[in-house]
């Protein structure tokens, strides 16, 4: 293989951004910040998690951000108007957000459409389903709420690694897992490098649609109940945008926005880059926040076109030896 | 199972497969029988439906009549999936397989080693490595597919359908874009797996190919079966007469022996032109007021040749000439600026545009001729498309309506139409008559003789033999991407041209 592989582009871009943070703001290089990165970017971590293996399925789900809202604004108006205790809560919102994403995927799949609009409708639903429950921001008491907010382990340093990070973490690891090592994975691969051709070769493409969205709208229904627990509320209007902000960090992440490529770990430098961009402008304090999107944006760019650069060099064929044996 | 005799004698039985599309019918009660262990081709020219015949038997195409037996059972496929496990495989000219993911994922996708759910890796890569040793192939599997040769794809992809347990491999063009040496490779591969029993259908326009590989051959034409032969007890002309079919009666051309022969003008000459890997430099002469005619097979070199005449595929050799004077020749608009015509023979996707006018599409490539700041005005061109549609006599005569919803004759009409109307010194018509009904045949035939006796040079590509010595002047005869033979007056017969096209030659080195 020549060349850099697109995830360690990432890792540098990463390394070297926290490097020129840390020579300007001394502090920001402390297990605290750390813990409080992965802590405040755990549901993005999670939900682009879920858009990676969409992406690297050749497909695009714009309805995350709308299922994240839906989650909050459901598992909030359960737990304190409707009294439902708060496991159960969960359990029936996941259970909502899968039959969701499988619905999307069976549509893409059964009427052969584009992802962006299913997706797209997608997203209007859910995100109009979540104003019929409430248009006001519910707060939410239930004591688990606090015990799981309170809940860290602490580093030496002074650092603290939340309950919500730690979720993260471990879906990050099971999905590398779940796209490296098994037969799922590979059918992901194939999907994005030729439907008709995976299907040729007897990958059951409707089954695996199917599941890869019910995947998506699950890790963003589980991103929903991380948010609230971050947020201690449910409100129809979070996690706008989200959606995009995803696909930004698969992309820089090194994932190929028309698939057949990626991975679950550049996704996840991909979120702490964009995490790292908004912790450098909290420090300097005299940014707008907007600098994050104007960089996040900038990023973007730089990818986009690195790959472009990367496919052209895929795409030209290495001479291989046949037949010494014939 | 079978007694072992009645496998080899039958391994798989087509038996009256038909299949329409719509109104055409592609197939027509055709047969077709494949024994354990040898190499089939099946040959036939362009819509002679050997695609179709395969995608029928591989269970892409729904058939409408017949059925297929494998080993004595029937196949009743209704997935493309059903069809492989059965043990059918087929390998296709462009090769279906992932280049994104490594070449041991491609060999064992969905059916990969596991252990606790998880994929062997190591486990997957030795027995990849093992397979394509048997191939004679010694690469690294983990590496992407994309990243090796069209020939390594191949091999691989022939490699994974013989390890589905194939008992029949159905190599569709496998050589189309492969050099010499890997052809070797490929025919090496094929006559080792004839050895172990597997049948296979070799399709393929390559005829040296065929006689050198193949034990039967099967010709189809124009949907039909025309015969099936043992290819050692097969003369090449008898071949060539079976694809190109018609009762060749021995016409001889009917322009040359009504007009005498008064020396014409050169409207445009080309000498050494040529591109390598697509056509061998030739020389060639356009007359006003001459038909050239060009025939070969399938792949011949026709197209190619029209394409490079017309500038549509740039030259890497030779010199062009128009009326004598020097000329480039880069790009269609060269062609057209120096009054060059082409009509393709792809009609649908690189002639006309089906949604728009009669009248739109007839302007079209006179007001590109023009630039677009000289706009044609609305006067103007439905007075040029309501003189060609009664010069051409296109029907129904309605210059506003959708190109699209023309029959295949007037659609043609049409492109003449575009190009006559930019007043063209040479116009090349690519298969003129494909496609469409016999009474638009011969007006189609009758125009391109009216156009010559204007002082139009035309350059005719024709699969029609008969058709071809009605109306040329000339005919240069192609084989194997080379002009090998121009035939003139007196000589221009069906049987002089099948000739040419058969002579034995030492042709391999042009395709590759």
């Amino acid at each position: 293989m020549k060349g850099l592989p697109p995830v360690l582009i990432t890792a540098i871009v990463l390394v070297a951004g926290s490097v020129l943070c840390a020579v300007q703001f001394p502090n920001i290089a402390s297990t605290r910040v750390v813990g409080n990165l992965l802590t405040d970017n755990a549901f993005r971590g999670i939900v682009a998690i879920g858009m990676t293996f969409v992406i690297i399925s050749g497909g695009i789900d714009l309805s995350v951000g709308s299922v994240i809202g839906f989650t909050t604004i459901f598992v909030a108006m359960a737990i304190e108007r409707w009294g439902v205790p708060p496991l159960l809560a969960f359990v029936a919102v996941l259970a909502l957000s899968a039959a969701f994403g499988a619905a999307m995927g069976a549509t893409i799949h059964v009427f052969d459409l584009p992802p962006f609009i299913v997706t797209l409708a997608g997203m209007f639903l859910a995100r109009g389903a979540s104003f019929l429950l409430s248009t006001e921001s519910v707060p939410i008491t239930a004591p688990v709420y606090s015990t799981v907010s309170d809940f860290a382990l602490r580093v030496p340093g002074g650092g603290r690694l939340t309950a919500v990070a730690m979720i993260m973490l471990a879906i990050v690891i099971g999905g590398a897992l779940l796209l490296r090592l098994t037969r799922f994975g590979a059918n992901v691969y194939a999907l994005g490098g030729s439907r008709t051709t995976a299907s040729l070769m007897g990958v059951a493409v409707g089954k695996m649609t199917v599941k890869i969205y019910m995947l998506s709208s699950l890790l963003a229904g589980i991103a929903g109940i991380v948010f609230s627990f971050y947020t201690s509320a449910g409100y129809s209007l979070s996690a706008v945008g989200v959606e995009l902000d995803s696909i930004a960090a698969v992309v820089i992440g090194g994932t190929l926005l028309t698939g057949g490529q990626g991975s679950v770990i550049g996704t996840f430098l991909g979120v702490l880059i964009q995490g790292l961009i908004q912790t450098y402008i909290n420090f300097d304090g005299t940014l707008s926040s907007w600098w994050t999107k104007i960089a996040t944006g900038v990023l973007l760019f730089v990818f986009i076109v690195l790959q472009q650069g990367l496919v052209a060099l895929a795409r030209r064929p290495v001479a291989g030896r046949a037949g010494a044996a014939t | 199972m079978e007694t072992s005799s009645d496998s080899v004698a039958c391994l798989l039985e087509v038996r009256g497969i038909s299949k329409s599309f719509g109104a055409v019918r592609a197939l027509q009660e055709v047969d077709f029988t494949l024994r354990a262990g040898e190499i089939h081709a099946l040959l036939g020219e362009n819509g002679a439906g050997k695609s179709t015949l395969i995608k029928v038997i591989t269970g892409v195409f729904a058939r409408d009549a017949g059925n297929v037996r494998l080993g004595g059972d029937d196949v009743a496929p209704r997935s493309a999936k059903a069809v492989l496990q059965a043990g059918i495989a087929t390998v296709y000219q462009e090769v279906n397989l992932l280049p994104n993911l490594s070449v041991a994922q491609n060999l064992f996708l969905d059916r990969q080693p596991m252990r606790f759910g998880v994929v062997r890796e190591g486990e997957m890569r030795r027995r990849a490595r093992a397979l394509l040793a048997d191939f004679g192939l010694d690469i690294d599997v983990a590496a992407p597919l994309g990243h090796y040769s069209v020939a390594i794809q191949h091999v691989t992809a022939i490699a994974r359908a013989v390890d589905l347990s194939a008992r029949v491999l159905i190599l569709d063009e496998p050589t189309a874009s492969l050099d010499r040496h890997e052809v070797d490779i490929l025919f090496g591969i094929m006559r080792q797996l004839a050895k172990r029993g597997i049948g296979i259908v070799f399709v393929s326009h390559f005829l040296d190919q065929v006689y050198e590989i193949s034990d039967r051959i099967t010709v189809l034409r124009n949907g039909r079966l025309v015969g099936e032969r043992d290819t050692a007890s097969l003369a090449r002309i008898e071949l060539i007469r079976m694809m190109l079919g018609r009762e060749l009666v021995e016409t001889t051309s009917a322009r040359a022996a009504t007009r005498e022969h008064q020396p014409r003008d050169v409207c445009a000459s080309f000498e050494n032109f040529g591109k390598s890997g697509y056509v061998a430099p030739f020389n060639l002469e356009l007359h006003h007021g001459e038909v050239v005619g060009l025939a070969g097979l399938l792949g011949s070199g026709r197209t190619e040749t029209a394409r490079l005449v017309f500038g549509a595929e740039r030259a890497d050799g030779g010199q062009a000439r128009v009326e004598g004077v020097p000329v480039r020749l880069h790009s269609p608009r060269d062609g057209v600026r120096h009054g060059f015509g082409y009509c393709p023979e792809e009609r649908k996707t690189e002639g006309i545009v089906a949604e728009l006018s009669v009248r739109e599409n007839i302007v079209l490539a006179l007001q590109a001729k023009r630039g677009l700041h000289r706009p044609l005005a609305r006067r103007e061109q439905n007075e040029i498309a309501r003189r060609y549609v009664r010069m051409l006599d296109i029907r129904p005569p309605d210059p506003e309506r959708p190109v699209g919803l023309l029959s295949g004759g007037n659609q043609q009409k049409v492109l003449l139409a575009r190009w006559l109307a930019t007043s063209p010194r040479l116009l090349v018509l690519d298969e003129p008559t494909r496609g469409i009904d016999v009474g638009a045949h011969s007006e189609i035939i009758r125009l391109i003789r009216e156009l010559c006796d204007d002082g139009l040079a035309l350059l005719v590509i024709s699969s029609e033999l008969d058709e071809i010595v009605t109306y040329s002047d000339r005919v240069v005869v192609l084989r194997d991407r080379t002009h090998v033979e121009e035939l003139a007056g007196e000589a221009i017969d069906v049987t002089n041209i099948l000739a040419a096209i058969a002579a034995d030659g030492a042709s391999h080195e042009v395709h590759a």
